[in-house]
């Protein structure tokens, strides 16, 4: 039998009204009123504007349904505006639907902000409690648990402080131990983890996998640093433009939302291409392509294959390619330099064809720019081109490679350094 | 497999759907807010909860100069200060239930917009929190009755005192239900709470407080009484005082009236609570 369904997200969907709501005031209202009842124009309605009224609204929902069963912890993410916020907010019950219906078994303690009502003229434990029954608890509660809060919250020695001398981590550290000893069994959560020092942070993570994986309990967590999300959640749901686009495994659904905006597949017409980076036009790329490959996918022994098609619109003494090589999070992984191009003839064709040596970057999605370099008399480097991103690919690992574990981008970077020898030999 | 659930959150709740169940869930956290609310209100002020008693005891002075000595209004034979003292003490809880319970929605968006709670905790614990200047008031009232009493003075309290909880009780309801129906309104109308400080300045003025009813023209008598703040006054008055009488046919009125207000109040609330985060 599977586990018990705790929450149920039934077809629901969310509507705003664009716009200044409402005529604002009592006046304007009444103005608006009385002229639908002349039949004449609404003199509050925007100028040349007949749809002010009906049509201008906006579905932050679009119809969304899912099903979370005990225990679980479920990250939601999505790109702003994707309507992971709004969702949070209608478990919550901050604000109602439009239409649909939401099922809850059980209480919800919702996280959308930490500190939610403190007042700054109360010390550190008056502020849990009132906290706390913000939050849902009763004071016999908080009196059960009001010694671990204060541990956890490492505050102790300023607990009888007003939290208005508190320092900003403290402030926050205090706040998230109250909401990490409630006793509801769904949490949602909404990027609170994104203050606090790191140790600080690492104890809240640990605190919050006990609340799923010990205590049994359910968690709605929304953010948009990944590293956390995979940390705490298993299954992850991806909203895009108020849906739900694909509700499974989490590294799929990090990989899918961060591989979202840009696909651009083995070849690519950059002829027509719009640059929007700053250019001479003295050269003009029409089309890349890594020949001989159905997906932009390589292993990590392989070598990546480009041929560039180009056009020079005027004489160039000398030039060079650029490829700066970013990580799909969009932090550098290196810079191809190639070497120098001479005596370019104005409107003639040219094929370039590149191999980069990309033995030793470590298995996830890249972005390559491109740059044509032109250089003038002086030395001195001109973008006569300038496309990013103007491809991507995917570095695969093979097989029983050492570097096949879960790689930690953030600390270890993008490359590792490849045919390194070790020699081990015992010793007396 | 049906499952049962404990809560379904949908579009729009019935319409007599009032949660008061889970109000009472909710009860340590009034007791927490109208804790709150104390500690910070003289925090950081050199005379603290002094103000309680300053206050009102200025403007009886004020009213005892400017009506009693200038516009040498009656009072029925009642020494002047404690006349309009006691109108003072009443009215002004029922005022302050009023303009703080009206700006409910707007002055709470903060916290309403990031975590639930029944929202009807907010005015509740402000009432409740209005009786502790009340209680204070009401003490200094008493010191000078009894001042008064010991001069030889024309006051007598009666028996009917023991309804003063039953005043205050429907002093707070009238209060919180006219503000909890501005409160809804002004979500959407914000002109609504310029108004509430200059009408509440006006009820005050059809209400028996700078003067006895007795003084009032026989042919307004009945309209001045159907105002429901006027009854409760007049009767305070006399329970306290002993002057005029007590008024139990238009009390009745009044409190039929205020069963009404509030109970249009709580549904208004209700329906507004549940998505004001989107207009306020």
């Amino acid at each position: 039998m599977a586990e018990e369904l705790m929450l149920k997200v039934d077809n629901v969907y969310k509507k705003y009204r664009l716009g200044l709501i409402g005529g604002g005031t009592l006046r304007g209202d009444l103005q608006s009123w009385w002229a639908k009842v002349r039949g004449k124009d609404d003199p509050n309605g925007k100028l040349g504007d007949k749809y002010y009224d009906k049509n201008e609204t906006f579905y932050a929902l679009n119809g969304i349904s899912f099903e979370v069963h005990k225990g679980e912890a479920i990250g939601l993410i999505g790109g702003n505006g994707a309507g992971k916020s709004t969702t949070l907010k209608l478990l919550s019950q901050v604000t109602a639907p439009s239409s649909g219906k939401i099922y809850l078994n059980g209480r919800v303690a919702s996280m959308l902000e930490v500190g939610t009502g403190f007042h700054p003229e109360l010390t550190g434990r008056e502020n849990i409690y009132l906290n706390g029954a913000i939050l849902g608890m009763t004071k016999a509660e908080i009196d059960r648990k009001i010694e671990e809060i204060i541990d956890f919250s490492e505050c102790r020695q300023f607990i009888d402080t007003p939290v208005k001398r508190y320092s900003s981590g403290m402030y926050v550290k205090l706040a998230f131990s109250v909401a990490a000893h409630l006793d509801s069994e769904i949490m949602i959560m909404d990027e609170v983890l994104a203050v606090g020092d790191m140790a600080f942070q690492e104890k809240c993570l640990d605190k919050m996998n006990d609340i799923s994986k010990k205590e049994g309990r359910t968690i709605l967590y929304v953010s948009h640093n990944m590293n956390t999300i995979k940390q705490l959640c298993k299954r992850c749901i991806v909203l895009e433009h108020g849906r739900v686009i694909f509700d499974g495994d989490c590294d799929e659904a990090i990989e899918l939302y961060l591989g979202k905006e840009t696909e651009f597949g083995v070849t690519r017409d950059v002829d027509d291409y719009e640059r929007t980076l700053e250019h001479t036009g003295n050269v003009h790329i029409t089309r890349i392509d890594m020949p001989g490959k159905t997906f932009p996918v390589i292993n990590e022994k392989e070598q990546l294959r480009l041929e560039i098609y180009w056009t020079a619109n005027n004489d160039i003494k000398q030039a060079c390619f650029r490829l700066p090589i970013h990580y799909r999070d969009g932090s550098s992984a290196g810079m191809f330099i190639s070497e120098n191009i001479h005596d370019i003839k104005k409107n003639t064709k040219y094929k370039t064809t590149i191999v980069l040596n990309t033995v030793g970057l470590v298995k996830g999605k890249y972005n390559i720019g491109m740059i044509v370099s032109e250089i003038n008399n002086y030395g001195g480097h001109v973008r006569a081109d300038h496309i990013y991103p103007a491809m991507n690919f995917t570095v695969e690992t093979l097989p029983n490679s050492v570097n096949n574990i879960q790689w930690n981008h953030n600390v270890w970077g993008h490359y590792t350094y490849p045919n390194t020898s070790i020699i081990t030999e015992m010793v007396k | 497999m049906e499952q049962k659930w404990m809560k379904v959150i949908e579009p729009k709740t019935r319409l007599f759907d009032l949660k008061l169940k889970e109000l009472v869930r909710y009860r340590d956290l009034i007791w927490m807010f109208v804790k709150r609310n104390f500690a910070s209100a003289y925090k950081q002020t050199v005379l603290g909860p002094l103000w309680f008693i300053i206050n009102p005891l200025i403007t009886s002075v004020l009213f005892t100069i400017v009506f009693g000595g200038i516009a040498k209004i009656s009072t029925d034979g009642v020494p002047q200060m404690v006349f309009y003292m006691a109108g003072n003490t009443a009215w002004s809880y029922f005022a302050t239930c009023l303009t703080s319970t009206s700006s409910t929605f707007t002055a709470n968006a903060g916290v309403f917009g990031k975590v639930y709670f029944p929202r009807l905790v907010m005015p509740i614990s402000t009432v409740i929190y209005g009786l502790l200047s009340f209680a204070i008031q009401f003490c200094v009232l008493m010191g000078f009755i009894v001042y008064f009493i010991a001069m030889g003075e024309n006051v007598q309290p009666n028996i009917t005192v023991c309804l003063i909880p039953v005043y205050i009780i429907h002093m707070a309801a009238l209060g919180l239900g006219t503000g909890i129906i501005i409160s809804s309104m002004t979500t959407k109308y914000r002109d609504l709470s310029i108004l509430v400080g200059f009408g509440v300045q006006l009820w005050m003025y059809i209400t028996p407080i700078v003067y006895p009813l007795s003084t009032v023209p026989e042919q307004f008598r009945n309209l001045i009484m159907y105002n429901p703040m006027a009854p409760i006054i007049n009767n305070f008055k006399y329970s306290m005082l002993g002057c005029g009488k007590m008024e139990w046919g238009y009390w009745g009125i009044s409190a039929i009236v205020t069963a009404v207000i509030v109970f249009i109040g709580l549904i208004v609330f209700n329906r507004v609570e549940k998505t004001f985060m989107d207009t306020v």
